[in-house]
């Protein structure tokens, strides 16, 4: 394994309906974290990243503040955006700054700050992700576009409106273990069946909450590492792909194409495969989507990814756990900063120090993390 | 001008496939297909990436499409509140993939993917303008 490049440092703010603060001071909860977890300060920071997407506050280009307020002046910084994949698009970029040594330790910053605006209204603006001349005027959403992918699957495969709501029965067991969740409520399989519809087959617990959140992520080269942290974890392999954004474009929505391509890569690189994962974060902002996942990344052949759901396979003791930190459907999903909120999920486990979620003695773990409706896909794998 | 005519909330208004409204104004959903490779494309573009040199010439959507996949919206995004449950929908007219609402006449139960679709024009409120698919 290469270990040109580790994670020395992670933090999290705890993810809530509506932050008590300034998008400053919530980039701040995690930064403080982070720094205190790596063990360094502001003046050991060579260059900043920050991922948000747009228009969920009023702050214009964001980087400027957010690294002032970090005490990262005069340190370049600049921002990275693939909506809902943006912090891990700043690590892909990260690990390339290190690995071309143009520097040494790169901090990645992911927020989003969604409780200023209505819910109505952040449903229009991930709308307006989709194709805003030829789809938004038909009145788009994010669960819809995701919905027709869950419609696909189900008439492609037989999978099931329970198949989905086994994975949110998971998700809610996990949540309640996350102090950091913001849906920490217990839930049963009767409930998540009878919620009301929001865009059929979905239903109201196949969604993820709205979240004010923010993620933080510290990459140091091979010496610095070292140098810094007892436990580094390596960045084994990584891989990024594309889809079309618009729905006309693609050729099957039984599945997202640009995961796959991107699992293939990220295996590819790190000399590894399906089997080899101890433990994996994917994302699930509804719940169609981590079955999707489960087939993208190889831990299930296309249409049997059911069968792992079914038979408890993706459980702390199944043969390849999933999302134990609750994933998006409990902590909820603060679009900039749920990157590196999977990716500090993996980083604990890996160092052993994951608390009740902690699977037995992983060596490899893997983060898969989406842009929009498998717009932008990002698949990493970490080693110890 | 003129694209802000298409659709219940246009979010552009200059576009140089602005024909599109025109065809729409005569009854007729139209796609585009380069000159040089024959590549249809639709939604309509004015720009062929693969021959960069070539126009487009615009084509009909005309015949039957096969329902791809499709969902009922109950909650809609801001300025489409008022209008749910309405269902969104992908269509395949020969290859050729289009998006838009299936007509509120046609109920959930009676959709499955596969039917039989067409696509016809429709006049919004305010004489905005659109298309949506209808039982063949």
């Amino acid at each position: 394994m290469a270990k040109d490049v580790a994670i020395i440092g992670v933090g999290q703010s705890t993810f809530v309906r509506n932050y008590e603060g300034s998008v400053r001071e919530l980039a701040f909860e995690a930064f403080r974290e982070a720094i205190k977890d790596a063990g360094i300060t502001p003046d050991d920071i060579d260059a900043s990243i920050i991922g948000s997407a747009p228009e969920y506050d009023k702050q214009r280009s964001p980087s400027g503040l957010v690294a002032e307020y970090l005490g990262l002046n005069p340190q370049p910084t600049f921002a990275i955006e693939t909506v809902c994949s943006s912090s891990t698009t700043g690590i892909r970029a990260a690990y390339a700054l290190i690995k071309s040594g143009l520097h040494d330790v790169v901090v990645v910053l992911g927020f989003q700050k969604m409780s200023e605006i209505t819910s109505a209204d952040s449903q229009e603006r991930m709308g307006r992700g989709a194709d805003i001349m030829w789809e938004s005027p038909f009145g788009t959403m994010m669960p819809a576009n995701y919905a027709m992918h869950a419609r696909a699957h189900m008439n492609k495969y037989g999978s099931t409106e329970k198949d989905l709501a086994l994975i949110r029965l998971k998700a809610a067991k996990y949540g309640q273990l996350n102090e950091k969740a913001v849906y920490r409520k217990g839930l049963e399989l009767d409930q998540i069946l009878n919620a009301d519809p929001v865009a059929s087959p979905l239903k109201r617990f196949d969604c993820c909450a709205n979240a004010d959140g923010s993620s933080c992520i510290i990459l140091a080269s091979a010496d610095r590492a070292k140098e810094i942290s007892k436990k580094p974890v390596w960045l084994m392999g990584l891989g990024s792909a594309t889809a079309s954004l618009t729905m006309t474009g693609r050729d099957s929505f039984a599945g997202l194409d640009c995961a796959r391509l991107a699992a293939k890569q990220a295996y590819e690189m790190a000399g590894v495969g399906p089997a080899d994962i101890n433990v994996a974060e994917v994302h699930d902002c509804f719940t169609i989507a981590e079955l999707l996942a489960y087939e993208a990344l190889g831990f299930a052949e296309p249409g049997k990814g059911v069968d792992l759901i079914r038979e408890g396979e993706t459980y702390l003791e199944g043969k390849i756990p999933v999302n134990v930190d609750g994933g998006l459907l409990s902590k909820g999903h603060p679009i900039g900063a749920t990157g590196g909120s999977q990716v500090r999920t993996i980083v604990l486990q890996l160092r052993g120090e994951a608390g009740d979620i902690q699977v037995p003695d992983p060596e490899i773990g893997l983060v898969h993390n989406i842009g929009g409706v498998g717009i932008y896909g990002n698949v990493i794998i970490f080693g110890r | 001008m003129g694209f802000e005519k298409f659709g219940r909330i246009s979010f552009a208004s200059q576009t140089k496939v602005g024909d599109f409204i025109d065809y729409l104004e005569k009854g007729e959903l139209a796609a585009t297909k380069c000159q040089q490779c024959g590549r249809v494309y639709f939604p309509p573009r004015s720009d062929c990436p693969w021959c960069p040199d070539s126009a487009v010439d615009w084509i009909k959507i005309e015949g039957t499409g096969k329902l791809v996949t499709f969902t009922k919206v109950h909650y809609g995004p801001t300025g489409f509140e008022d209008d749910t449950p309405y269902t969104l929908a992908v269509a395949d007219f020969n290859g050729v993939k289009v998006f838009g609402r299936i007509s509120k006449e046609l109920a959930e139960e009676d959709t499955t993917v596969g039917m039989d679709l067409k696509a016809v024009t429709v006049t919004l409120l305010g004489g905005q303008l659109s298309y949506e698919l209808v039982p063949a």
